[in-house]
């Protein structure tokens, strides 16, 4: 939840995903209920079940995929490689908040050989602190990633460090019945976004849903704003705490969306992206920025009316090719009391084999490895995997592509102080800098 | 053996014989034998070693944590010492910390002058055996009953701006839980709503011990229902009244959970614990700036604390 999500974030965790929204990671990986109920006590799983290893016929797996789905289909891709290989996977699960809040205890103890997480910041700051090990060896015998792929695996050194298994694209969502029955086009320029939203406000439209009750999804505005207004390698500077937020550059992505603001629904500090997904779902808005996912508030038989364009060209020298996509895959953890069999293991994990188990069994997910045979995926499914596949660069989503405790900490209440009041810019942006400068500090 | 007497007099006190052949070493006058000195020790050894580890060593070490930058990572011979520089951030660049300390006071103050009186209040009616009153003591005492998860639920349900029960109700559209000028009334009302119950609760236990006679002396000399009750029921409850202002205090300085459910208090919806919680537990592992949040919260319990326990001292004294 978000990580941010959670929480003492115990107690959030206590909280059924009704209640505290579900965040869109779990919702992916699917903790909801059961596993969030259970985690407290899940705890204690964390990081000590590496007893098991040793011979070298098995090898460990430390897993977020508590909810029961995901975790199915990790068991048939692990039997999947005991077939091929002949080596024993011990999956070690863990509640998805739960092993997120604690994966720095978790990868200092007695971590398991291989464990799932995310592409992204956290991912190169393991690698840094030589948290995870370097599987660039892995990475030779891979194939079918394009290099977007690739460049979210590598560590700051130029090793890889990460396999890519499943992701997911953020995207303007829409129904296809409306915008027929209004006549819409899909707009490529701000211009044009900006028109069609405004003629939405005629029709007795909201243009935009909105939802930033759990801090998060404000997130995803931000990013694709900077993205389209600043680029890529911007994006991860900032988050690097390498540029200044007190920058025009910044300042600009602000006073852009100062002039959205109005078009996206009032009061979004007390909704649930959940809440803002029904408002499209029940046709009173036109278009929601987020993740796949939202596709979880419609029922079966409108998934088809589900459509989705890529946020419009705001400046024509950056273009609009990139995008957020968080990846989900696997990591080796400093030293693996198995290291031939976690690396057998992952280059399973990042094979066609395992992409085609997952593709099959669960059609929540994109899989990342292009060689996967896709042709079980839905209309939507193929416009997103698609999407990413021409996109130039892939970011990972803002509070996986910092440090956790700048986008928990400082981003989300500055966010949503900017959401309250969008005037500040100037006031909130040097408010941002001094706390990124007391936290980034080597 | 399970009959042993408090004080062994056969044992322990020297038997006379032995003090009328004076002319030894005079031995001292032993009161306790020595099982009961063991356990005695143990009685003393056990639960200060409790609280010493489990109370006063993290107390500790939060406050030197505080004094650092630890992230969470890497051992602790590497942790870098940043004198009061958290303490600093916290006041000067943490815009969420000001709004937390009111957030605090304004807890307390709408705990102590509205919750905590209703709740006697209703002590005092539930008291009075009207007909049904078990039915209400059950209804009033449930929100204490509920999980939290549900008592958010049930909110949840009430606040909701786009499908909550009130603004469904009354047609308006305002948004209980968004608007950072009305959530904290929003949530406070839902904490009164659980604090009432709980108060109710002690203080009827209270009410139910006092002797009846006593009330029954007052209607006789004459005295009003609401007169008996200031000048002789309550005086007489003064312990009852002194648990209640500590559990008032004390809900008030570790309200945490309503908030927590809401929106991980954030966006008006600060408080000190709520902020101590965000940084340090999960994956931000602020742990050093979070430690200074935890000092500063451990200065303001102390504070009342102190109030409480020179208060009871010296009226102890008198």
């Amino acid at each position: 939840m978000s990580r941010p999500q959670s929480q003492a974030e115990y107690l959030a965790r206590l909280v059924p995903p009704s209640v505290a929204g579900i965040n869109r990671r779990s919702l992916l990986a699917g903790a909801a209920g059961t596993g969030a109920l259970l985690g407290t006590g899940l705890l204690a799983g964390c990081g000590d079940d590496s007893g098991s290893g040793g011979s070298s016929k098995d090898v460990s797996l430390g897993s977020n995929q508590s909810d029961p789905k995901p975790k199915d289909v990790l068991v048939k891709v692990t039997d999947g490689f005991k077939t091929s290989s002949g080596v024993q996977v011990a999956v070690n699960t863990v509640d998805h908040n739960t092993f997120q809040e604690n994966i720095n205890n978790y990868l200092q103890g007695k971590p398991d050989d291989v464990f799932t997480w995310f592409a992204g910041y956290r991912m190169r700051f393991f690698a840094q602190k030589g948290l995870a090990s370097d599987i660039s060896d892995v990475w030779s015998k891979l194939s079918g990633y394009s290099d977007a792929f690739k460049k979210a695996s590598t560590g700051d050194d130029g090793k890889q460090y990460f396999v890519p298994a499943t992701y997911y694209p953020w995207a303007v969502f829409y129904r296809k019945s409306v915008w027929q029955q209004h006549g819409y086009q899909v707009p490529t320029t701000m211009d044009q976004f900006t028109a069609l939203s405004a003629q939405m406000k005629k029709d007795g439209l909201i243009p935009i849903a909105f939802a930033d009750k759990d801090g998060w999804p404000a997130m995803g505005t931000f990013d694709i704003l900077n993205l389209r207004i600043n680029g890529y390698q911007f994006h991860i500077d900032l988050m690097a705490g390498k540029e200044a937020w007190t920058s025009d550059k910044v300042k600009k992505v602000f006073d852009t969306w100062a002039g959205l603001l109005p078009l996206h629904q009032p009061d979004s500090l007390g909704r649930t992206w959940q809440e803002a997904a029904q408002s499209l779902q029940q046709k009173k808005s036109g278009m929601y920025l987020l993740g796949l996912f939202v596709g979880q508030q419609f029922s079966n038989d409108e998934q088809d009316d589900l459509d989705f364009f890529t946020f419009p060209e705001i400046d024509p020298a950056i273009g609009a090719k990139a995008l957020d996509a968080p990846i989900d895959g696997y990591m080796m953890a400093r030293k693996p009391k198995n290291e031939d069999n976690a690396r057998k293991l992952l280059e399973y994990f990042g094979g066609k084999a395992a992409a085609d188990i997952n593709l099959k069994n669960d059609p929540a997910v994109l899989v990342a490895n292009s060689g996967a045979d896709v042709g079980g995926y839905t209309a939507l499914q193929k416009k997103a995997a698609e999407l990413v596949g021409s996109a130039t660069e892939i970011a990972q989503f803002l509070d996986r592509d910092t440090r956790p405790d700048f986008a928990s900490t400082v981003i989300i209440p500055a966010l949503q102080q900017f959401i309250k009041n969008p005037k500040d810019i100037g006031g909130l942006t040097s408010s941002i800098e001094n706390q990124k400068k007391s936290i980034f500090t080597d | 053996m399970s009959d042993l007497p408090l004080i062994q007099a056969d044992r322990a006190v020297p038997p006379p014989a032995t003090t009328t052949s004076t002319g030894g070493r005079r031995r001292r006058l032993r009161l306790l034998s020595r099982t009961d000195r063991v356990v005695i020790t143990l009685m003393v050894l056990v639960p200060l070693l409790l609280v010493t580890g489990f109370v006063w060593l993290p107390a500790a070490a939060t406050v030197l944590l505080s004094g650092t930058n630890w992230d969470g990572i890497g051992p602790f011979n590497e942790i870098e010492f940043v004198g009061v520089r958290n303490y600093s951030d916290v006041v000067n660049i943490y815009p969420p910390f000001v709004p937390a300390i009111q957030h605090n006071l304004l807890w307390l103050a709408a705990l102590f002058v509205v919750a905590t009186p209703f709740g006697m209040f209703l002590a005092v009616l539930l008291d009075k055996e009207l007909r049904g009153s078990r039915f209400y003591q059950t209804a009033l005492y449930l929100p204490v009953v509920l999980s939290l998860a549900l008592i958010g639920f049930v909110w949840q349900l009430l606040y909701s701006r786009d499908q909550g029960l009130i603004n469904a109700v009354f047609g308006s559209s305002i948004d209980w839980y968004g608007d950072s000028n009305v959530n904290i009334w929003a949530v406070m009302v839902a904490s009164g709503w659980r604090h009432v119950g709980y108060i109710m609760l002690l203080y009827l236990a209270g009410l139910k011990g006092v002797d009846p006679s006593l009330r029954e002396a007052a209607a006789v000399d004459g005295a009003s229902e609401s007169r008996a009750f200031f000048r002789v029921v309550f005086p007489v409850m003064r312990p009852i009244n002194i648990i209640v202002l500590v559990v008032t205090v004390i809900e008030s300085l570790r309200a945490f959970d309503l908030v927590w459910v809401v929106n991980k208090g954030r966006n008006g919806l600060e408080l000190i614990s709520a902020l101590v919680t965000q940084n340090v537990v999960g994956e931000a592992s602020r742990i050093g700036f979070g430690s200074a949040l935890a000092t500063i919260m451990l200065v303001v319990s102390l504070v009342f604390i102190t109030i409480y326990l020179a208060t009871v001292m010296r009226e102890n004294r008198e």
